[in-house]
């Protein structure tokens, strides 16, 4: 088999999954998720072959692997798609596969694979529990398994077919197409518990809002066949003339290029899909899903996606740029993703509920990308697209884990609490050992954890590049962001598992089985190690022990290859201060947070504070601006004016004329004339019968006689009439 | 040589008996029986007809046995006829057999 060939299969099996999952063994709950799995692991393993092929290619970027079929016919040709793996896919396909192996893995634990049944379960919620007897014969509340437990492999097994499909596409159009089947997904997975409210409002609200982002980036793929006639990338984006064109011509709209209005259009795509500002608000109410949800959402895919098509089309946005300044488009992109970074930090700073703090971080750490590519920094971004997506599985992973933890606490001990506030929580670390550790992990590569951790060492290079580009506002926002991540995932880990359980709940709280603990370990493994990958040459002390690798790679996707950092002090003397510091400064508040004393940043920050807790408000502005006007004009205008006056009054006025002139030709007409007619050769012929049935007597004789009467006559007359 | 005219007057004889039977009688086999009257005064008629003619030429000969079969059917088809509704009505007498009257 060639590697073309293993290319193509490579987003097939979990496909195959989903229809069989969903047409023949949605019976069987271990068929399922063995199909499911296995799916995902077939997958895995064409990925890492792939991946291994790739990292051996000489010159991978100059002759990427790449097959294509014709596929629909055009005005003059076909339009060909197929599929492309170059550095960029290569890299994105490894944290792909091991991301969504994991995180099916911990979807049979977390979904209580093995439990029994709950009285009171039913589809579409949250299963309850199931009262089991011990030995002694007390009742205990035992997690249940979910009700719809194949439902949901059918569907992470879909999901995770739009991530393949979108990875390894050679053009803009099938890769939308994988976009999308993730956005649907998306969809049914946040809305998986149905029969909450919430969830459906959630489910709902992810949809429209990514929808919108969708619209613009599908103008933009428009756009950009229009003004080159291909959507293919190494056509576009390993094409000089075709940049240069695209960036020299105008486009007539706000003095932007066609480069900057395609970018711009594609960039509102990502802006939808990876969570940025303005579009982020969907993504902290996505928690209302399974927490492998979550992961997938928000770590190995769906966001994800979103810069990597970003990154992806990283030519188009940089078209036109010769190196400093900044283009019209990526100053906006920059602007967007340090904004967002500042703002989704803030925000999480405040949030109680275990998962919305790492929601409001992914959006935060996806604005730092976002704005790494909005200063021309595309290995910095790439690297941190890769480590942000270990280290964010991890910690969803994580945090599910410790939400299943609680869930149990509750459940032994029936006390009415949410299991996801993490005031609730506190002393878990030695019930969950396993999860503490992972969990620390995680936290500390996000925040950026000095020299071990992943995260350190892309963060830094984003840093660096801020700095040596000499954007100084961006760095410091950056930095100042990067402070505040340490200080609210300092906050969480110190909440969550030091000091004492604040809860009898808590109290009580149990590790969870292997299925999701395996998960959590391969990726602590992945959070550390994938930063070593990247570490640059000119680092003080470490530089050069290790090669730097990913950097050599992952730059010949572009034509112009980008140069290595200059390693200035500044930033990473900046990026431990703030790590350690926003750390310290974490455990120091929060690390003996006694039981039911408020948040002390309440106490310290006022109203602030409430503007923090309540995101700002953007769901309320939304709510006034967007959804109440789009409510009102569907109800009032369209449904109640449009529909009901205008149009039924239409068919009403139509029908009641129809029914006049009706009326009239029935009394004018049809009842004098035609009916008259009719009746008139009815009643007729019915008198005439009448009088003439008296001949009809039924003796054949007096017929007979008849007959010879009338031939006599004949004869009679015929004979005398004779001349 | 017996003239023309007298088988003639036969022959009428013979059909008005065979029309007075079949207007007059009641009972249907009696009625067949009259039509078979008539139809051999058609027959002796035919031969009437071609014995003083040319009888070098066969076509009397020809019509008459075409009549002869035709009422061997008749006779076939009116008996069974009359058979099935005697069955079915237990009478033979036309006057009762009067289904078709208004």
């Amino acid at each position: 088999m060639t590697i073309e060939t293993l290319i193509w299969l490579i987003p097939v099996p979990p496909l195959l999954a989903f229809f069989l999952i969903w047409l023949f063994t949605n019976r069987n709950k271990a068929l399922s998720h063995s199909v499911a799995v296995g799916a995902a692991l077939l997958s895995f393993i064409g990925s890492m072959a792939v991946f291994w092929q790739a990292v051996n290619h000489h010159e991978l970027g100059k002759e990427p692997f790449q097959s294509a079929v014709n596929w629909l016919p055009v005005a003059d040709g076909w339009f060909r798609v197929g599929v492309l793996v170059d550095p960029l896919s290569a890299v994105t396909l490894f944290f792909v596969a091991w991301t969504v192996l994991m995180i099916f893995i911990y979807s049979i634990g977390y979904h209580n694979f093995g439990q029994p049944k709950g009285e009171h379960d039913q589809p579409g919620l949250p299963p309850h529990g199931a009262k089991i007897a011990d030995s002694h014969g007390h009742l205990h509340t035992v997690p249940s398994v979910e009700p719809m437990y194949s439902r949901f492999f059918a569907f992470i097994a879909l999901f995770a077919f739009g991530m393949y499909l979108l990875v390894v596409s050679d053009n803009l159009l099938t890769m939308f197409m994988g976009w999308e089947v993730m956005g649907l997904c998306s969809y049914l997975l946040i809305g998986f518990w149905y029969a909450k409210p919430s969830a459906r409002a959630a489910a709902i609200k992810a949809f429209m809002t990514t929808r919108v982002g969708d619209v613009f980036m599908l103008l933009g793929i428009v756009y950009l066949y229009s003004a080159t006639g291909t959507l293919n990338f190494r056509a576009i984006l390993y094409n000089q003339d075709v940049l240069n064109q695209l960036a020299g011509a105008s486009s007539g709209f706000l003095g932007l290029s066609v480069a900057g209005a395609i970018s711009l259009l594609l960039f509102v795509g990502t802006v939808g899909k990876s969570a940025q500002f303005p579009l982020h608000v969907w993504l902290p109410d996505a928690m209302e899903g399974p927490t492998p949800v979550s992961a997938m959402i928000h770590a190995a895919t769906m966001v994800s996606a979103g810069v990597y098509a970003m990154i992806r089309m990283f030519p188009l946005h940089t078209a036109g740029w010769e190196g400093h300044g900044l283009t019209a488009s990526m100053s906006v992109i920059a602007f967007i993703g340090v904004f967002t970074a500042l703002f989704a930090s803030i925000i999480a700073v405040s949030q109680n509920d275990i998962k919305r703090v790492l929601a409001y971080s992914t959006i935060a750490q996806l604005g730092y990308m976002v704005a790494a590519l909005g200063m021309g920094a595309y290995v910095a971004a790439a690297f941190h697209l890769v480590t942000h997506a270990f280290f964010k599985a991890l910690l969803f992973l994580g945090s599910g884990s410790v939400i299943h933890g609680m869930e149990h606490g509750v459940m032994h001990t029936e006390e009415h609490i949410d299991p996801q506030d993490m005031f609730n929580m506190g002393g878990l670390k030695d019930k969950m050992p396993f999860t503490f550790w992972t969990f620390l992990i995680g936290g500390l590569s996000l925040s950026g954890f000095v020299v071990v951790t992943a995260g350190f060492w892309s963060k830094d290079e984003i840093l660096a590049r801020a700095w040596g580009g000499e954007h100084l506002v961006i760095f410091s926002v950056l930095v100042l962001s990067a402070l505040l991540t340490a200080f609210y995932t300092m906050r969480q880990i110190s909440l969550t598992f030091l000091g004492k359980p604040r809860t009898t709940a808590a109290a009580h709280a149990q590790e969870t089985p292997w299925t999701m603990t395996m998960p959590l370990v391969v990726l602590a493994f992945f959070s550390v190690t994938a930063g070593w990958s990247g570490i640059s040459p000119h680092f003080p002390l470490l530089g050069g022990i290790l090669p730097n690798w990913f950097h050599e790679f992952i730059r010949e996707t572009l034509m112009k290859l980008p140069e290595p950092m200059e390693t200035s002090y500044i930033p990473l003397i900046a990026s431990i201060v703030v790590s350690l510091g926003g750390l310290s400064l974490g455990w120091l508040v929060y690390h003996n947070h006694p039981a039911g004393a408020p948040d002390p940043l309440k106490t310290s920050l006022g109203v602030f504070y409430r503007w923090m807790q309540n995101k700002f408000y953007f769901d309320e502005v939304y709510q006034f601006l967007f959804v109440r006007p789009s409510f009102w004009f569907s109800e009032t205008f369209v449904f109640k004016w449009i529909d009901r006056t205008v149009i039924d009054g239409f068919l009403h006025s139509f029908a009641i004329a129809s029914d006049f002139i009706g009326r009239f030709l029935r009394t004018r007409f049809d009842l004098p004339v035609i009916n008259g007619f009719g009746d008139l050769v009815g009643e007729s012929s019915k008198k005439f019968g009448k009088s003439m049935r008296v001949i009809q007597t039924g003796q054949v004789q007096q017929y007979m006689v008849a007959a010879l009467i009338f031939v006599f006559g004949t004869l009679i007359f015929y004979l005398y009439s004779l001349p | 040589m017996v003239p023309l005219s007298w088988y003639l007057i036969f022959s009428a004889a013979l059909f008005a008996i065979g029309l007075f039977g079949v207007l007059a009688r009641r009972n249907v086999i009696v009625m067949l029986m009259s039509i078979e009257l008539m139809l051999n005064a058609v027959v002796v008629n035919l031969i009437a007809f071609w014995r003083y003619g040319d009888t070098m030429k066969m076509d009397g000969l020809a019509f008459a046995l075409i009549v002869f079969a035709v009422a061997a059917a008749e006779a076939a088809v009116g008996l069974a006829i009359i058979i099935s509704v005697y069955r079915r009505r237990k009478t033979v007498l036309a006057d009762e057999i009067n289904l078709l009257k208004w």
